[in-house]
This record gives structure tokens, C-alpha cells and sequence, in this order.
């Protein structure tokens, strides 16, 4: 893999830019691999990576049914923080930021990780009561958040409007300075070469169509658009489409999937200096560094695997950035999208084995997986690598929506009393 | 040139002002010269006139560079005469508020006295120190900034993140709110027709006649589309401008036609639900403030006609950029429809005869064709005919190698291309202007977001509409079919056909007679030849612009490809092609001709990029409609709100809710007491005299029927079967997997009627989590809900007077311990209206609960209020009663719960029916995580200091070094300063808590995370502190 750099561009641009040589090969899929990823989105393709790097398996493949990051992780409002309630959760998210920290130069890729900050506002008694629970929570488990004065967020992001004049006023913030953003699609680009050159075969236009087992019930393969392939291990990272694929191997997931909206504006000169969230009044917004307002709106009330939503979604998250920033009324929506979230009951992502020998899922991101990636990637290549979970992501199995060990992050918009 | 957008421009009189524009015909056309405007652009002064944009009027006075591109900031021109403008964007502003950023000028109306700046440059348009990005544009290529930046590493937050973002972004946000207005309607229509041109009058026309409720909507300030710039042809043996207006005329007409110019279709939801924006004042000089600036349509169609028309490709050459590059249908338009000469010189790149069209009328009004290079081999047809009739120089088999010229074009290198596609000498040709005419791509963009599929026309070299998956047909250019015949019998038909559908047929079919120049379906795509050795270029520098806005070229495109971005959304997202404001209507097709020739595949074989909303970019307001403020969410008030308000009460935000947080009183010195004082007070009034309490916003839910009991016994954890008539049990919901949702005390009516009552906010979840379960679980179950939360005005009265306050108002009804007991609740009359009143207790105090009609809430309040007076009777709020029931251990679900615990963990296993078969939830608590003994449980805290109030949400730990990643045992849930106690309290959830009594255990702070500050030592004890024995209750 040509390392790159500020030196190799200047020697390309030499050469007319003629001599780049393909991120990735496009290799005919091999008739058995050690291990099959299906789904090449950040999480699979990161977890391909891992295992090539950290395990040493060098003969597996990605197997991506459309053009690799064309889900949700091209998809997202690229939002990176850790600053959950329940210590599991912490522990993960907090392992993904640190990854993020690293990732760059990990991959050789510039992924645009930008700790500009996250802020989440609260509005009512109820939400501050929330979210210095979660500062606490957070500094107690070693993860930075901080709470700030309605004053002190507008001085953090002096475009919010945190006058007494609007309907929810803003009364505080809690803020993780090392939360921010980063580039989707240079995720997946970048775990892609470096999986790539490591020897991962990354099989674009290849749909699996089942899961093959044994007599024994373990996995023996996965069939495909492009023939059967061999395996004993397969990881599945579909995000929406988890419950199609794992209904191959006759398992029903603890899944619901919903679209979700995201939207941007045109480009404008720097304005927004940081991600600010508002789950009270549900408006999600940062600038990217092109210069979009990036907005993330709520799920539709149904489910669906149409990746489009409805327009009272976008309506309703837009009546919340114009009260946050009532200058932002003039600014015009350019493009507005959907993708599928799969949801757990908890909120929390499954990162796990299954009662399937040799098939392992990583699902369950709901609305917030882009900012997991570099984490997850890792914990799911562990855990297919070993065959049992890594200690962070133990917590998040299958079991424990049998066994009531939930880790409900949705505890975080608990009922207002 | 100033930056300042608020400089207002006003009082110069018009006419006195600026001189003639140079470059205005003499007549013709769609304006009004009788009506001069002045504008201004980048602080200087022109004229134009009524009916300009305002790209036609600076082309009126030879202005051509307007903008500067988004990466090399090269200078940029006018390229479109429409909403596919890629280059010209412009910031209009009225004032700081009123400032409108990268508005295409091809949209903007003029208006007298307009002021509008360019964008993207500093210091100056013609001078801009971001065009460096342009010299070291080899160090640029597509994706550089993935392959570099990445050292050292701190250097991407402080120094490279901020330059890259400095140097982005187009105009800048407005500085002050927008005081605006923007309003929404919703309408509903048999046939909505989108656009005004030929096809869409047709359809208009069409549907009318059959009866239809139609709604015909196009992006433009005038209706006619194509027309209003065509001055061959003839429809019904009249000028086509003169049929546009009798059809206008008869559309205006009919009763059941709503027409909507200025108002762009922009985005296409399920169920034929469509997003219209109307622009209603922005083209004013002074528009009234009783207009909305901007309306969102909802439109509801039974059917859509898609007449949007066809875009004009531009041609992928090198240096196709420069100011003074243009369409050649704008070029057209502009001199046909606006009276104005883009040049005075021209040069014709042709692939198709819109580029005869367009020279034949440039000619006709004085400018000189320099030369017509036709990039086709051998074209023929009336418009090459006229045009060599007309003197003008066309050459075939050419192809167009460069361009020169800084800041206008200046001339145009041309080629001949032999037969083995081998590129001739090249000949430089001086001009100033430079039309390009590709051919066209329909304007497809809604039939795709409408999931219809689109199919690839090997003739149009095309997308056109295939299959649609919503009531939707094309007609016209929209449909491929260019010529206007075509475009009106389609327009016709469709309309016909879409009235049908939505069942209103009955008209009899019209018969359009034209004449009109021939239609040309010809076009080019990908890069145009140029020559293998480049003479005298370094060829690294040679950039042919596909995607101008985002200055991405098609060897960017090229290198995406041997990158391995083979995919087209990959080739896209790596270029950024097609995802500059202008949504790639100009650029899409040129990629997806750039990427064919790349990969050696059909353009089928290469894809498409999917057609996301909205179809041009629209404005945030509109979507947010009058829901700001006030507005933004319906604020709910108790009858006794304005009471509370009148005596002063601090309120606080409760779901939708109002609440009265606290009664601050007014020191003598004019001073307001802080909440900490105002609670105290409050709270020791309450536990030594009596308070009055509205607890109106608490939810209730009538439950009735033969049924109720039983629907009561699985929906709450209680048991109610021997619950007696008139008397109330404190009952908890859970949600299905086991956790506490809901809780609230509930009165027997009668032995088929439950008045229930809920958390405030939990309300609307708890009934619907109860009518879902009757209505698709238990649907045999004979039992009604209602929502009878507004019909009650709840008053608290609570405290050991309590009893004496209410004795003297009450008839019917013995408040006498015998007679109602804790628990208890009575039905009479009290100030002479019909009550519920329950004896409950949220404070540990006698109390009662007072229900009356709502509408009688604040008489009886009020009466209420008086009568305590001799007892010192003392408004309290929500954090009183917060405080009063913490001292009693009494949980507030949302606050010691949050999802997670179950009625054990908050010491309500109590209440568990244990003889039930089931409730919801009750399978869950049997699950192994449910029972585990060391879940957290509720416990009291006491700081150990007997003086630290701890902050709600602090952790628990057991040791006091607190090394981070700490070990936490719990948190503190509720935490006050109890007045009567005279100590601080708290409620924690810990795990083992209830074992945990006497222990002490550590408060870390985050100051003190770095050890510079102790914990705070705190001792665990049982959850009541206050009359743990419940003597004052039961009084």
C-alpha cells in the first residue's frame, strides 16, 4: 500500500496524477474464506480490517450487496461522542473515540475526526436532572463531559438562541469537548485500502442470499448473487437489513427497523462551531467542513425499509433548528435522505455470538452507530477472531433480552414527571 | 467593493441614477422598458428594467463575471437562464436580518433597488487571493485532502480543519433573526401539473375541461415555460406568446383551477403527497408585512402530470468555465425573452441545433457568429440550412480544445476531428462569448423521487420516466419528447388520462395545430476530443469542468475510476460531482459521459446517482412554518394558571405543561425571596399549617365497563378485584419488559368505573399503551377509556388544617376520619359544584385532592384559598411538592426511575397482586437480571456533614481515592434541603441499597475527579425521613 502524504501528492501531481494506483482490488469472489463479513459499511469493513491486522486472518472476504458504504455510513450526520449513561455503554463508545483518536494514522487515510465538540442542550428541569446525571456518570467512568450555563453554551456556540422568548428555553448544556465529527465516507474508503492490502477480498454488487449450515447446525457457507462460498465463520454488520440476513439462518432478532432522516444545508462560511444536540426538542445540527449545515431529524412511527422518509419528519426537525437559530430560517435545505436504523428494545447495539456456531452479528445501532465504528469494528473482529467477546462488548449480547440485563441508554429520555 | 449587505439602497430615483445598458436590444421580448429599476452589485449601480433577473439585467450592462467557484475560486459567469445555475450565486440582502445567501441570479427577480454582492472571494471579485487554490490546482486533485493533513497530528484540529473550512462555504448566514413570516396550507387536487410550459399547459388544459380540481404550479415569475422565448412557432395560427396567454386566460377561468407561478415542486413524498414552495414577496421592492415571504404546499394529488421540461447539457472541453461561456438555449432566452445581448461576438459549440437556434437569433439582432462548430460529422436539417442561409460560418466534424481569457472568455482554440478521431490543428477564434449546446436531458428529478424507475433512451442518449410507482405520467420535455407538437398532444393526453385516473372524465380532446421549427433529439456526452500530444500545455493544467459549482473536472472523474471508484456513488461522493447547490442538473449527465468513457461502459452499464428532494434548495422557514415561539409547541395551562401567575409564580416546563415551580414572595425592600427560600417556606407552611396545590396537570383516564376491574388487574401490577366503591389504591404500570412506567393513585367510582390518574407527562403513553392493548389484545374485554384529564381541576389541599379549610365549603360530604379515611374518596358538592374528592396524600400530611369540573377550577381555588386564610394557607408548587414527598420516600417516576428499575428496586414489590395470573410485565420480573440481588434499590442519603445539599445525578462510590474509571455503586436521584428536618436529604438508587443502611459511602465532584477537592461523605439511610411511622396521615 502506498503510504500517503503531503510528499506523495506532490510526486503524483509530478506525473499528472496518472500513476494512483486502485484503493482496492475488485477480486472474484474465492470459493472459501476463513471468514465472511457480510455487509461492507464502516462496522464490516472496519472489522475486516481488525481481523487481519490484530488476528492474522488474511483469507476472509466482504461481501457487500451494493457499493461499499452506500448504508448508513454514508448515510449518517457523522456525530462521534461517548458521553452515555450506563458505565457498558460508556466503556464502548469511549473505546471508539479513542480509536477515532488514532485513526488517521492508523489507516493512513485522513478521516477528518474533528473534536469540535458535542453539545447537548437541556430545556426543562427534567433534562438538566438528565444530564448531570450523565456528567457525573461520565467523569466518574473517565469519559470527559462537562456542564455548561445556558451563558456559558452560547459563549461554546454563540449562534444558539438562548433567549427566555422561546417556547423551551435553553437552560444548560453538557458538553464532551473531545465528542465532534468525521468524514463518512473516508471511514470506510480508508478501512477498505487497508483491509485491501492486507489481502481482504472486498466483493462489491454480491448479495448473500442464505446461510448454509451443517448437520450440526453451524455454519458451513453463504450463498451469494455470485455463487456459494465456503466459511465457518460468518460476521453479519447489514445495519437495516440485519433481520433479512439473519432470517437466512432461521434466527428472528430483537429488531425493529425505522427510517431515519437526515438532511443538509448549502454551503455557507463557517458559522456552527460544534455539534449541538437537542433531544428535548429533537434537532441535531453541525457545520461540515464544506460548509453544510448537517441536520439529523427523529424516525418515522413506523417501520419500513424504504430509505426515504416522510415530510413531516424534516418539518419537524426544521422548526427546532429555527428556533435554535432563528438566522438559519434564511438557509436553504439541499438535500434531504433516508436510511434504515435497526433498533433494539434497549437502544443499545448486540455485538455478539449467536445460538448459531460460527455466526456472529453486530446490530442494534439505532440512530447513533457512525460514531461506534472504529470501536465496534474492533470488538466484533475480536469476538469473531476468538470466538467469545471481548470484556467491553460482553455486556451487549443476545441474552439479555432473555435475561432483563438490559443497558437502556433510552433511559436517558426517561418519562417526565 | 463593500462587504457590507446593509447598506440600503432606496431613495435613489430610478431613472436619474444609472446610465443605459449597453447590451439591451432596442425591443422585443418579455420586459418592460417603460419600467427602469435600479440594483445594485458589489456596491455599484445599474439599470435594468421590469421583467429582468437579475443575471439578465448585469448581462444588460455587460457584467459577466458574478461569481467565483467553491474549490479554485475561478472566476465564474452566467452559464444558465434557470434553476440549473451552477456559477452565478449571489447573496441578496434587504437588511442583516433580511440577507438571502447563494440565490442563483437566473432566479432573481429585479426589483427596484435590489441589492446583491458576490460570493466566495476576498477582497474583491475581480481580485480574490482564494484563486491561489487554482495555481496549485495540481496539488488539488479529487479526494487530495484523504491522502494528506494527517501530520502532525494535532495539526488537523488547530491548523488545516480551520484553513480548509475558511476557504469553503459559499455566501455568508444572515448576522440578525429573520423576522419573516412563512405559512403553510395544505390543499388537495385530482391533477397536479408541474410546470407551465407547453406540456403542462396542455395538461392543464386537458384536465380542466374534464372537470378536474387541478393545481398547476411552475418555478417561474411567468407561465409558458419554452414559449415565452419562441418567436417561430405558432399554435392554432397565433404566435406561440399569444396562445400562452389565452390559455392562461382560460385556465384563470375555470372555477376549479388554482395556478401557482413562482412556486417550484420540490420534493415527492408517498402517497402522491408533494412538497410545494411558493415565493411570494422576494420579487418586491417593498413587500407588505401581511404577506408571507414564502408558502409551503402540501399538496395531496389523485394524480401528478410531470411537465418540468428538459435541462440543456453543457460540453466537457477544456476551460469550458469562463465568464462568457454559455447555454445556448440561455443565450437564446436571454436575447428572445430578456431583450439582452450576451456578446457582441460569439462562437458556437454545437452538438445539437439549439445551437443554430441560438445564432440565428444572436445574428438577427446584430452579434456577430464568429464561428458555428458543429461537433457532428454531418448534421443536417432546416436549422443547418437557415443557418448557412443566413451567412453564418458553421463547420462540421469539430471539437472545441480550449479557451482564453482571465476573467471573460476571449477566444476558443478549435479543432477539427478526423475520421479515426484523431484531433486536427487546432484554430484560435477571438470571441466573447461562447454558447454550448450538448443536447437535453429531461428534467426527470420528481418521477425518481417518486420511486418511479427511470429507463435509459439509446436514441435521446437519455433517462427518461419507466415505470412509475406512483400515480405520476410525464409529458413533454420531461418525457424526452422535444418538439411542441409533441410536447402539447402529450401534455394533452396526459392530462386527459390523469383526470380519468382520478375519475372525472368527459372532455373532448383538443387538436393543437403547429408550426413549428423541427425538434433535435441529438446530443454528446463525455469529454469532447482533444488532441493526444498537447502543444505548449502542461496537461496537467488542461481542466475540463463537468461538475462548475464544485469545480470537479473530468479528470477527477478519470481518477476516481483508476482509484477504484468504479461505483458512480462512489465516483460522485470521491468528486463531489452533482453535489453542489445546483443538485447536478447540469453536471449529472456530463459525469455519467465522462465516466462511460473511462470505464469503456455503457452509460446503463454505469448507473445512476439517486434524485434526492428537495428539486431546487428551499428555504428552512418554510418548513417550520408559524411554529416558532409561542407557536412552536401548544402550551398547556391549568384554569388556575393566571391565579398562579397573578401571585407571582415562577413556572417551569413540564411536557406540554405549565407548572408552578415555586410562590417567591416580594421582601419589603422590593426583593423577590431565591427558590431555595421560597421552597423552605412552603414546605414547613404545608407540615405546619395547611398548602394549596395545583395538581390539575396529572393526568386522568376514565376507565368503564363491566370489565374495568379486570382490564385494571392486567394492565397495573395491583391487584383491584376487592378494591371497594369509594375507595383508592396507588397503583404501578409497567411496560412490557418489566420496568416501572407509570404510577398514580386510582379511585373506585363504582364498581364498573375507575378514576385513574397518571404522571403528568405519562399521560398520553399510558393511554395509548391502554388502547392498544384493548383494542389488539383484548378486544373482548367490554371496557371505555376516555382522557379526562382537561375536564378536572385538581386542588391539593394538604397539610394538618387541611381538613378544617375544606369543612365550611363541602355539602354532602363528611370529611370526618371515620367517614373518609386515607385513602378514601367522597362524590358531593363543594362551592356548590359537583366534586370527586379523594383523601390522598403526596406530602405525608392530612390531605385531600379536590376534583372539580374544570371550568370551576379557579372559583373554587379561590374559595378554597380564602377559606384557609385563618389557617395561613400557603400556595406551594412543584418543587415543594417535590421536597414534601421526599421526606416521605414517596418515588417520582422519571426521576428515581428512569426506564430501568423495577416496582422492587423502588420498594413497590408491595404492591404486586402476587394471586394474579398476569399483568404486563409480570413475565419480565421473572427473568434472571430482574432478581438479581444486587440491582439498585432506593435508599435515603444523609451527608455526612449534615450541611452539603448533593447534586441530583452525583455518583456513588465506595472509596474515597476515586480512581478513575471509578466503581460506582449508585446515584443520587432526588436531593434537597429539608426545612422541618433542618438538614439536607437525598433518594439515591444503590445497588444493594436496602442492605446498605448505615454505610458510608463517597459524593465525587468533578472538580474533584483530579483529587484537588474531597468527596463528599454521605450515610446511607432507609428512604422515609419524616414520620417513617405515618402518624400524621391518619389523622
Amino acid at each position: 500500500m502506498e503510504r500517503f502524504s503531503g510528499l506523495s501528492l506532490l510526486r503524483h501531481a509530478m506525473g499528472g496524477h496518472q500513476g494512483w494506483k486502485p484503493f482496492w482490488r475488485e477480486p472474484e469472489p474465492k470459493p472459501a474464506y476463513d471468514a465472511v463479513i457480510v455487509g461492507g459499511g464502516g462496522h464490516g469493513m472496519g472489522a475486516a480490517y481488525y481481523l487481519a491486522k490484530q488476528h492474522g486472518m488474511r483469507n476472509i472476504a466482504v461481501l457487500e450487496k451494493g457499493w461499499l458504504g452506500g448504508g448508513n455510513t454514508g448515510r449518517n450526520t457523522t456525530i462521534i461522542r461517548s458521553n452515555y449513561l450506563f458505565p457498558e455503554s460508556a466503556a464502548l463508545y469511549n473505546h471508539a473515540v479513542k480509536l477515532w483518536e488514532t485513526l488517521s494514522e492508523e489507516l493512513n487515510y485522513n478521516t477528518m475526526f474533528s473534536q469540535r465538540g458535542v453539545l447537548m442542550l437541556a430545556h426543562t428541569v427534567h433534562d438538566v436532572q438528565v444530564f448531570k446525571r450523565h456528567v457525573h456518570a461520565n467523569r466518574a467512568a473517565g469519559v470527559d463531559n462537562e456542564w455548561l450555563s445556558a451563558a456559558e453554551c452560547k459563549a461554546f456556540c454563540p449562534p444558539l438562541n438562548i433567549s427566555a422568548n422561546i417556547r423551551y428555553p435553553v437552560m444548560g448544556g453538557a458538553l464532551q469537548r473531545r465528542g465532534g465529527t468525521a468524514r463518512h465516507d473516508a471511514v470506510v474508503w480508508g478501512y477498505a485500502r487497508a483491509a485491501d492490502s492486507l489481502g481482504v477480498d472486498i466483493i462489491q454488487n454480491c448479495a448473500v442470499t442464505g446461510i448454509r449450515r451443517d448437520a450440526s447446525g453451524a455454519v458451513e457457507g453463504v450463498e451469494t448473487e455470485r455463487g456459494f462460498i465456503r466459511t465457518r465463520k460468518v460476521g453479519v454488520s447489514a445495519a437495516g437489513n440485519t433481520s433479512v440476513v439473519m432470517a437466512m439462518a432461521g434466527l428472528r432478532m430483537p429488531l425493529e427497523s425505522f427510517p431515519l432522516q437526515a438532511l443538509v444545508s448549502e454551503p455557507v462560511k463557517p458559522d456552527f462551531p460544534c455539534v449541538v444536540m437537542s433531544n428535548t426538542i429533537h434537532a441535531y445540527i453541525s457545520q461540515s467542513d464544506k460548509g453544510e449545515m448537517v441536520i439529523g431529524a427523529g424516525t418515522d412511527a413506523y417501520t419500513s425499509y424504504t430509505q426515504r422518509g416522510a415530510l413531516h419528519m424534516t418539518s419537524h426537525t426544521l422548526d427546532a433548528i429555527c428556533e435554535l437559530v432563528p438566522m438559519y430560517r434564511r438557509l436553504r435545505m439541499l438535500r434531504n435522505w433516508g436510511g434504515i436504523v435497526d433498533t433494539t428494545p434497549d437502544r443499545s447495539p448486540i455485538i455478539a455470538k449467536t445460538p448459531v456456531p460460527g455466526l456472529y452479528v453486530n446490530c442494534g445501532w439505532g440512530t447513533g452507530g457512525f460514531k461506534a465504528t472504529p470501536g465496534s469494528a474492533h470488538l466484533f473482529a475480536h469476538t469473531i477472531a476468538k470466538d467469545e467477546p471481548h470484556p467491553i462488548n460482553a455486556p451487549f449480547s443476545l441474552e439479555r433480552f432473555t435475561t432483563g440485563r438490559f443497558i437502556d441508554e433510552a433511559a436517558a429520555a426517561a418519562v417526565a414527571h | 467593493m463593500p462587504d457590507s449587505l446593509t447598506t440600503t439602497f432606496g431613495t435613489t430615483p430610478a431613472a436619474a441614477g444609472p446610465a443605459r445598458e449597453p447590451f439591451r436590444t432596442t425591443a422585443g421580448g418579455r420586459i418592460d422598458r417603460a419600467r427602469p429599476l435600479a440594483f445594485r452589485f458589489d456596491g455599484k449601480t445599474y439599470a435594468g428594467v421590469q421583467g429582468d433577473t437579475l443575471a439578465s439585467a448585469l448581462l444588460a450592462n455587460g457584467v459577466h463575471l458574478v461569481g467565483r467557484s467553491f474549490k479554485y475560486h475561478r472566476p465564474r459567469g452566467i452559464m444558465t437562464a434557470g434553476s440549473d445555475e451552477p456559477n452565478a450565486l449571489v447573496t441578496v440582502s434587504r437588511d442583516a436580518a433580511r440577507t438571502t445567501p447563494n440565490l442563483r441570479a437566473t432566479q432573481v427577480e429585479l426589483y427596484d433597488g435590489l441589492a446583491a454582492i458576490s460570493q466566495n472571494r476576498f477582497p474583491s471579485l475581480a481580485f480574490d487571493v482564494g484563486a491561489i487554490n487554482d495555481r496549485i490546482s495540481s496539488l488539488l486533485p479529487a479526494g487530495f485532502y484523504y491522502k494528506t493533513f494527517m501530520w502532525p497530528r494535532g495539526f488537523w484540529d488547530r491548523v488545516y480543519e480551520p484553513l480548509i473550512r475558511s476557504a469553503a462555504g459559499l455566501g455568508r448566514v444572515p448576522t440578525a433573526p429573520d423576522p419573516d413570516r412563512y405559512l403553510q396550507r395544505h390543499a388537495h387536487c385530482d391533477v397536479l401539473v408541474i410546470g407551465a410550459g407547453p406540456a403542462g399547459l396542455a395538461a392543464a388544459l386537458a384536465a380542466a375541461d374534464a372537470g378536474a380540481r387541478v393545481i398547476l404550479c411552475d418555478e417561474q415569475a411567468e407561465m409558458g415555460g419554452s414559449l415565452l422565448a419562441d418567436r417561430q412557432s405558432t399554435i392554432a395560427g397565433r404566435p406561440a406568446s399569444a396562445w400562452v396567454a389565452e390559455a392562461l386566460a382560460e385556465l384563470a377561468g375555470h372555477e376549479r383551477v388554482t395556478l401557482l407561478p413562482r412556486t417550484t415542486a420540490f420534493g415527492y413524498y408517498p402517497h402522491n403527497h408533494l412538497g410545494l414552495v411558493e415565493r411570494a414577496t422576494d420579487h418586491l421592492a417593498a413587500p407588505s408585512t401581511e404577506v408571507p415571504r414564502e408558502r409551503l404546499w402540501q399538496v395531496r394529488a389523485r394524480e401528478v402530470v410531470l411537465a418540468a421540461g428538459a435541462l440543456e447539457r453543457p460540453l466537457t472541453f477544456p476551460e469550458n468555465d469562463r465568464p462568457g461561456i454559455m447555454l445556448a438555449d440561455a443565450a437564446h432566452t436571454y436575447v428572445a425573452r430578456y431583450g439582452v445581448l450576451p456578446g457582441r461576438r460569439a462562437v458556437v459549440a454545437a452538438a445539437n441545433d439549439s445551437g443554430y437556434r441560438a445564432a440565428l437569433a444572436l445574428a438577427e439582432e446584430g452579434v456577430e457568429i464568429a464561428a458555428i462548430a458543429d461537433l457532428r460529422r454531418a448534421p443536417s436539417g432546416a436549422w443547418l440550412d437557415a443557418a448557412r442561409k443566413a451567412g453564418l460560418p458553421v463547420q462540421t466534424g469539430m471539437t472545441v480544445t480550449g479557451t482564453s481569457g482571465s476573467l471573460r472568455v476571449d477566444g476558443v482554440s478549435l479543432a477539427s476531428v478526423e475520421d479515426g478521431g484523431e484531433v486536427g490543428a487546432t484554430r484560435d477564434v477571438g470571441c466573447d462569448l461562447l454558447l454550448m449546446a450538448g443536447g437535453w436531458t429531461p428534467s426527470v428529478h420528481l418521477f425518481s423521487q417518486s420511486l418511479g424507475k427511470l429507463r435509459f433512451d439509446e436514441a435521446l442518449q437519455a433517462y427518461v420516466p419507466g415505470i412509475a410507482a406512483q400515480p405520476i405520467r410525464a409529458a413533454g420535455g420531461a418525457d424526452g419528447e422535444y418538439g411542441l407538437e409533441e410536447a402539447l398532444s402529450g401534455g394533452q393526453r396526459a392530462g386527459v388520462e390523469a383526470a380519468a385516473a382520478a375519475g372525472v372524465s368527459g372532455a373532448s380532446p383538443r387538436v393543437f395545430v403547429t408550426v413549428s421549427p423541427p425538434a433535435d433529439t441529438s446530443s454528446v456526452l463525455g469529454a469532447l476530443p482533444h488532441p493526444t500530444a498537447s502543444r505548449g500545455r502542461d496537461p496537467s493544467r488542461v481542466r475540463a469542468f463537468v461538475d462548475f459549482q464544485n469545480d470537479s473536472t473530468a479528470k477527477d472523474l478519470k481518477l476516481a475510476v483508476r482509484e477504484g471508484f468504479r461505483s458512480v456513488e462512489h465516483a460522485k461522493r470521491y468528486t463531489t460531482t452533482g453535489m453542489a447547490t445546483d443538485q447536478g442538473k447540469t453536471s449529472n449527465m456530463p459525469m455519467l459521459g465522462v465516466l462511460s468513457q473511462a470505464q469503456g461502459k455503457t452509460i446503463p452499464e454505469v448507473g445512476f446517482t439517486t434524485f434526492r428532494p428537495p428539486f431546487t434548495p428551499t428555504t428552512f422557514g418554510i418548513f417550520a412554518g408559524a411554529a416558532r415561539g409561542e407557536l412552536f409547541d401548544p402550551a398547556r395551562r391549568t384554569p388556575i394558571h393566571p391565579w398562579a401567575a397573578a401571585h407571582g409564580a415562577v413556572f417551569e416546563d413540564v411536557g406540554l405543561w405549565k407548572r408552578a415551580r415555586y410562590f417567591p414572595q416580594r421582601h419589603r425592600n422590593g426583593a423577590a425571596e431565591d427558590m431555595d427560600a421560597a421552597v423552605a417556606r412552603e414546605c414547613l407552611a404545608v407540615r405546619q399549617g395547611v398548602g394549596i396545590f395545583d395538581a390539575t396537570t396529572l393526568g386522568k383516564i376514565e376507565v368503564v365497563g363491566p370489565d374495568a376491574a379486570e382490564f385494571m388487574n392486567r394492565m397495573y401490577i395491583n391487584p383491584w378485584a376487592k378494591l371497594g366503591v369509594g375507595r383508592c389504591r396507588y397503583g404501578v404500570m409497567l411496560r412490557e419488559d418489566g420496568f416501572v412506567l407509570d404510577d398514580g393513585v386510582v379511585g373506585r367510582i363504582a364498581p364498573d368505573r375507575f378514576h385513574v390518574t397518571t404522571t403528568t407527562g405519562g399521560a398520553a403513553s399510558v393511554l395509548n399503551m391502554m388502547e392498544d392493548y384493548l383494542q389488539t389484545e383484548w378486544a373482548d374485554l367490554q371496557v371505555w377509556l376516555t382522557s379526562v384529564t382537561e375536564q378536572w381541576a385538581v386542588i391539593a389541599v394538604q397539610g394538618p388544617r387541611a381538613r378544617d379549610v375544606l369543612a365550611p365549603l363541602v355539602d354532602g360530604i363528611d370529611l370526618s376520619a371515620g367517614a373518609l379515611p386515607h385513602m378514601a374518596l367522597a362524590e358531593g358538592r363543594i362551592c356548590g359544584v359537583p366534586t370527586r374528592l379523594f383523601r390522598v396524600s403526596f406530602t405525608g400530611e392530612l390531605g385531600f385532592e379536590v376534583n372539580v369540573p374544570a371550568g370551576y377550577g379557579r372559583q373554587v381555588w379561590e374559595a378554597i384559598h380564602e377559606s384557609g386564610q385563618p389557617y395561613g394557607i400557603t400556595p406551594y408548587g412543584t418543587e415543594t411538592m417535590h421536597v414534601l414527598r421526599a421526606e416521605k420516600g414517596f418515588i417520582i417516576v422519571g426521576q428515581e426511575t428512569d426506564g430501568t428499575a423495577t416496582p422492587d428496586d423502588v420498594g413497590l414489590g408491595w404492591a404486586i397482586g402476587k394471586a394474579k395470573p398476569d399483568f404486563v410485565g409480570k413475565r419480565s420480573l421473572t427473568r434472571s437480571g430482574m432478581m438479581d440481588p444486587g440491582r439498585k434499590q432506593l435508599a435515603g442519603l444523609v451527608s455526612a456533614d449534615g450541611q452539603t445539599v448533593l447534586e441530583e445525578g452525583a455518583q456513588l462510590v465506595g472509596d474515597a481515592r476515586m480512581n478513575v474509571p471509578m466503581s460506582v455503586l449508585g446515584h443520587v436521584t432526588s436531593s434537597y434541603y429539608s426545612a422541618v428536618l433542618g438538614h439536607p436529604i437525598a433518594l439515591a438508587m444503590l445497588a444493594g441499597g436496602r442492605s446498605r443502611h448505615g454505610e458510608t459511602l463517597y459524593v465525587p465532584m468533578p472538580r474533584g475527579l483530579a483529587g484537588s477537592i474531597a468527596p463528599i461523605a454521605v450515610k446511607v439511610v432507609p428512604p422515609v425521613f419524616y414520620d417513617p411511622e405515618g402518624t400524621r396521615l391518619d389523622v
